[in-house]
């Protein structure tokens, strides 16, 4: 470390800081103070559309009433179930299609990069698209759907049964590559002594995945479902413009009726109240998942 | 590395049937987008022809439907101007309209250019910085700062939303250039400075040390040193800000209106006469998409590595 005083210009010290400052400045700016500004809203009565009314001190009132509401709960149940199907599906093709590629057959890389592209679009425009090719009467997924199996006409935004169905079809259509890389990387990443040795102790192929690939892989596959869960959680532009919601509130995601209560009923203090307690689940759950998911990878 | 199996790379059957299953995947999964693809050049009638046209002649109504206003006329008064000019007033013509002037779309999608670049700019380059220097120097709290970086990410948009309206309102920073490109910036810079510090880790510390025992001071080392090394992984983390920007729908739709409102917001609310034109829409999409799946397909081996970079790492 003596040798630091012989380079000239600034020591290492001031260029640490002012690398990271400015990163840090604005994520306090820009992230940091709105989370602060919204938990101190979080208790107040503040309406953010009446400008000059001072806003009121109300302490728990807003979380009681989230809370309390039953709607929320339906929200909250939505959201559970978007998930659970999307994030199963998701699993199950993903980690399906990660282990037919590791077998690099010729033109494996342009099929990559093929399967990829729905994620890497506008998800609202995705969602657009999916109205016309959902749409009863001209639309191709119908169309294929009475191809295959007569159903007549059915309507898969319009009916609130079929509704949730068609927005965990659409988001597995365009995330389901994302699990499928990640879990490519695992498998790629399991070194090929393993299963040397298992050839030798003369280990049939269906115990090898189950005793070798499967573990191997399993801690990509947690990960990549963590991150398409906080997604999935937060999820807002590809199902307001499939969907908006509807029917009545069949599809109508956490998010969706957060931004209902912020932006079109303009209930500041209520809304941010709902957005600690969205806040408040999803910083939880990510918390006991990497704990359990940190156990599997030691194991 | 070298992954090649030696005797235990699968049989030629067991390749075969796996590429013959991936092949029919890819393409169901392009199914949708090459169908928006199609609708674009479709005329308005077949759009919504049933059973859904796969043969069809090809129009361009659908751009220019996209790039104009039109007004509905009366017989007597489309009779009554001088001959169209060009080919997209005939065919504007021929459907008893006028085009009464360009559309928003243009503006629109020049603003998604303006901010995606801007951000995308801000973004690598503070992060780069930043990942330099927790790739190189003790910084105190060096894990709790990373992993605050990172739990930004965390905050569902909607909720820090409306603070930042207000905010933006008080400096006079709602719906600008300016205020999104900030706004997308900070979005973007968790995933840069963790894409960027994995990237900065590989390039040896004495390429740097060499060059400033040579009499380059530490920034000038940074600059002409390391910044050129890491291209591989600035290209990367470019992309991944690029697709975020360019894609980005809820805090367009929130904070802006009329001035620096992205292309996003604005395609959904293409309107034909009697409900949504969807050859236009597909146009839209069309040239919206084709940045990105051009991107996409030249960079594929950085993106590839981009994306499971950070599994890969843990």
């Amino acid at each position: 470390m003596s040798v630091k005083k012989k380079f000239k210009g600034l020591s290492d010290k001031a260029v640490g800081w002012l690398f990271i400052g400015p990163t840090v400045l604005l994520l306090l700016a820009i992230n940091i103070y709105p989370l602060v500004y919204a938990i101190k809203m979080s208790f107040t009565n503040f309406y953010a559309n009446k400008i000059g009314r001072e806003p009121q001190f109300v302490g728990l009132k807003n979380y009681i009433k989230v809370l309390n509401k039953e709607a929320i709960w339906e929200k909250m149940q939505v959201t559970a179930s978007f998930m659970f199907w999307t994030l199963l599906l998701q699993a199950i093709i993903g980690l399906g299609l990660a282990l037919l590629l590791n077998r690099k057959f010729k033109g494996n890389e342009l099929l990559t990069t093929l399967i990829v592209l729905p994620m890497m679009l506008s998800p609202a425009v995705v969602g657009v698209f999916w109205t016309y090719l959902y749409n009863p009467q001209v639309g191709l997924f119908n169309y294929v759907v009475n191809f295959f199996y007569d159903l007549g006409s059915f309507d898969m935004i319009g009916s609130s049964t079929l509704a949730p169905w068609a927005i965990v079809i659409v988001d597995t259509w365009m995330w389901t590559p994302f699990t499928m890389l990640i879990c490519l990387a695992g498998l790629r990443s399991v070194p090929n002594y393993l299963y040397e040795a298992a050839e030798v102790d003369r280990a049939s192929k269906w115990q090898q995945f189950i005793y070798i690939t499967l573990p191997s892989v399993l801690p990509f596959l947690l990960l990549a479902l963590l991150f398409r869960g906080i997604e999935n959680f937060k999820m807002f532009d590809m199902v307001v413009e499939l969907t908006s919601g509807g029917p009545g509130s069949a599809t109508e995601l956490a998010s969706i009726n957060l931004k209902r209560e912020a932006f079109e009923k303009w209930k500041t203090g209520y809304s941010s109240a709902f957005a600690v307690i969205l806040f408040v689940t999803i910083f939880g759950f990510g918390n006991v998942y990497v704990k359990v998911m940190n156990k599997i990878k030691e194991r | 590395m070298d992954t090649s199996r030696s005797y235990l790379e699968p049989s030629s059957f067991s390749k075969k049937m796996a590429a013959a299953i991936i092949i029919v995947y890819a393409v169901i999964t392009l199914i949708p987008i090459s169908w928006m693809v199609m609708t674009s050049f479709k005329n308005v009638d077949s759009a919504i022809s049933y059973p859904p046209e796969v043969l069809f002649e090809p129009s361009l109504e659908g751009y220019v439907n996209l790039f104009t206003n039109r007004s509905r006329q009366s017989q007597e008064y489309l009779d009554s101007l001088p001959a169209p000019e060009n080919w997209y007033e005939e065919l504007v013509r021929s459907r008893e309209m006028v085009i009464t002037g360009p559309s928003k779309f243009l503006g629109r999608y020049s603003n998604s250019m303006i901010i995606g670049f801007g951000s995308t700019f801000a973004s690598v380059f503070l992060g780069a910085l930043a990942a330099y220097a927790f790739s190189r120097f003790r910084v105190p709290l060096k894990d709790d700062l990373l992993f605050f970086i990172l739990s930004t990410r965390m905050f569902p948009p909607i909720a820090v939303a409306v603070p930042i309206f207000i905010m933006y309102r008080k400096l006079g920073l709602g719906d600008t250039h300016l205020g999104m490109i900030i706004l997308y910036t900070v979005v973007n810079l968790s995933l840069a400075v963790w894409l960027l510090k994995g990237f900065m880790d590989e390039i040896p510390k004495e390429y740097e040390e060499a060059a400033m025992i040579d009499g380059y001071s530490r920034l000038q080392a940074f600059f002409k040193v390391v910044l050129p090394q890491a291209m591989t992984g600035i290209a990367a983390t470019a992309i991944f800000c690029m697709i975020f920007s360019w894609n980005e729908y809820a805090f367009a739709v929130l904070l802006t209106q009329f001035n620096a409102q992205t292309a996003p917001p604005f395609i959904p609310t293409i309107i034909g006469e009697g409900g949504l034109d969807w050859p236009a829409i597909g146009a839209g999409t069309t040239l919206f998409l084709l940045p990105v799946m051009i991107f996409t397909i030249i960079l594929r081996k950085h993106l590839l590595r981009g994306i499971t970079f950070g599994a890969v790492r843990k």
